[in-house]
């Protein structure tokens, strides 16, 4: 369980990343929280020539709120943003995900930018950034550039990240008053990995819901928005009826892969009762 | 080509300096290099918790941060915080209680459960088990380490032992 050998550099700024990203290319891995990073490098699935530590790099790290908008910083800490009173009021759903990420000395380390780069199917903060549709921010030598979270994951640990680029920033939309959100997940201990996660974002009059997002992880190569079945639940009242129809519709939005902790049936019929409880919780008062 | 880098850190206290190989481990760095075998390394892939220390005050796995990060880092093992005094009533309340049998998740655990408390002295019984649960032990069952904690989060906030 010891990573292969390898190079290891600390720029000082965003210049120098580049200047290392330009020279090595595809060789060099850039070091983040290092909470999923150095497991692949101790299972040796990834053996980099260079591993980029971003951990000195200055104005990376923070979170700022202006106009409807929350920017978080790629180098924020999940235990920054876990305890950020403007993120509780902002973003109730990235709130709500960080307790369920990891365990506190995870926390301590581990970056928002980081888990959107990594792009672990099973991940909540991907998930987040899909159902609130966050842009990420990416920037090269080039200059900065961003991406809708929908159309940034590609697949299985796959982004639209290209050679040279690195995500700075993420940005939110703040909830907007009259919607709600919830992030909910099954998994077999705490902390572990969700066998089935659900990010939902929706405008709510009473137990009447509109304007759905339903983002499942843990389903998939990548967050996957439930669309079918949120266009089952437009305006809808929350009712077993409704309930059952989205439940249903899941069929066509979702197809789990069978994985380790069950088959892909089981996984589908965790999903809908996720999505039968998240959802009447989020109505309720 | 020489590969190791140069770090300087403090380790409970003490000002070092060291060459490290940038793949080698902070849990490895403290148990090899300065021989403080006190945090113990287990799956060595961040799950199990054995490995757990505090760098620069906050928790942290020991196995998923490499040595030559820790570079100008102030870093606390299990040996610091024994020789401070500052887990004595811990460690009592472990012994006490049974709280350990093989004592591999001892060090670390005794670690989270200390930086729990500072967090939340009035922890219960479920927030303990909540906070605990990215350190695994494979002897007690838990059970007697909720226990122990339970027991010494009572006594630092001077209420008595069954009262709530």
């Amino acid at each position: 369980m010891k990573p292969a050998p390898f190079a290891y550099a600390r720029p000082s700024s965003l210049d120098d990343v580049f200047d290392l990203l330009g020279r090595t290319g595809e060789e060099a891995k850039l070091l983040a929280g290092g909470q999923s990073l150095v497991p692949t490098l101790a299972f040796r699935l990834s053996t980099p020539s260079l591993l980029i530590d971003l951990n000195r790099v200055p104005g990376l790290a923070g979170i700022t709120a202006d106009a409807g908008m929350v920017r978080i910083g790629a180098m924020t800490r999940h235990c920054e943003i876990e305890h950020s009173i403007e993120i509780a009021a902002k973003l109730p759903m990235v709130a709500q995900a960080m307790p369920q990420i990891g365990h506190p000395a995870i926390r301590t380390r581990g970056t928002i930018g980081g888990s959107l780069a990594f792009a672990d199917p099973a991940a909540e903060l991907p998930a987040c950034a899909v159902a609130l549709d966050a842009q990420i921010v990416i920037a090269s030598r080039q200059g900065a550039r961003r991406v809708r979270a929908r159309n940034f994951f590609k697949g299985l640990y796959e982004t639209d990240l290209g050679a040279g680029e690195l995500i700075t920033a993420v940005e939110f939309p703040a909830q907007p008053p009259g919607y709600r959100s919830r992030l909910a997940e099954l998994a077999r201990r705490h902390g572990d990995y969700a066998l089935v996660g659900l990010a939902a974002h929706a405008k709510t009059e009473g137990d009447r819901l509109s304007d759905l997002r339903l983002a499942f992880f843990g389903v998939g190569s990548k967050p996957v928005l439930a669309v079918q079945a949120a266009r089952e639940l437009e305006g809808q009242h929350v009712s077993a009826t409704a309930l059952a129809l989205a439940a249903e519709a899941l069929d066509d939005d979702l197809d789990p892969p069978d994985d380790l902790n069950g088959s892909g049936r089981t996984k589908l019929h965790l999903a809908r009762v996720l999505l039968s409880r998240t959802l009447t919780g989020m109505v309720e008062a | 080509m020489d590969a190791t880098v140069e770090i300087t850190l403090t380790v409970n206290g003490e000002r070092i300096s060291r060459r490290v190989e940038p793949r080698q481990h902070l849990a490895d760095f403290l148990r090899v290099e300065l021989e403080l075998t006190g945090t113990h390394v287990g799956c060595e892939h961040g799950v199990c918790g054995a490995c757990t220390i505090r760098v620069d005050g906050q928790i942290v796995r020991g196995c998923l941060m490499f040595a030559v990060q820790a570079d100008g880092a102030r870093v606390e093992t299990i040996e610091g915080l024994t020789d401070s005094g500052e887990v004595a009533d811990l460690q009592k309340s472990f012994v006490e209680r049974n709280a350990l049998q093989c004592g591999y998740c001892t060090p670390a655990m005794l670690i989270t459960a200390a930086e729990l408390l500072k967090r939340n002295p009035h922890a219960t019984r479920a927030q303990i088990r909540d906070f605990l649960s990215g350190n695994y032990c494979r002897c007690t069952g838990y059970h007697a380490i909720v226990d122990a904690v339970e027991t010494v989060a009572r006594a630092r906030t001077g209420r008595r032992d069954g009262a709530s």
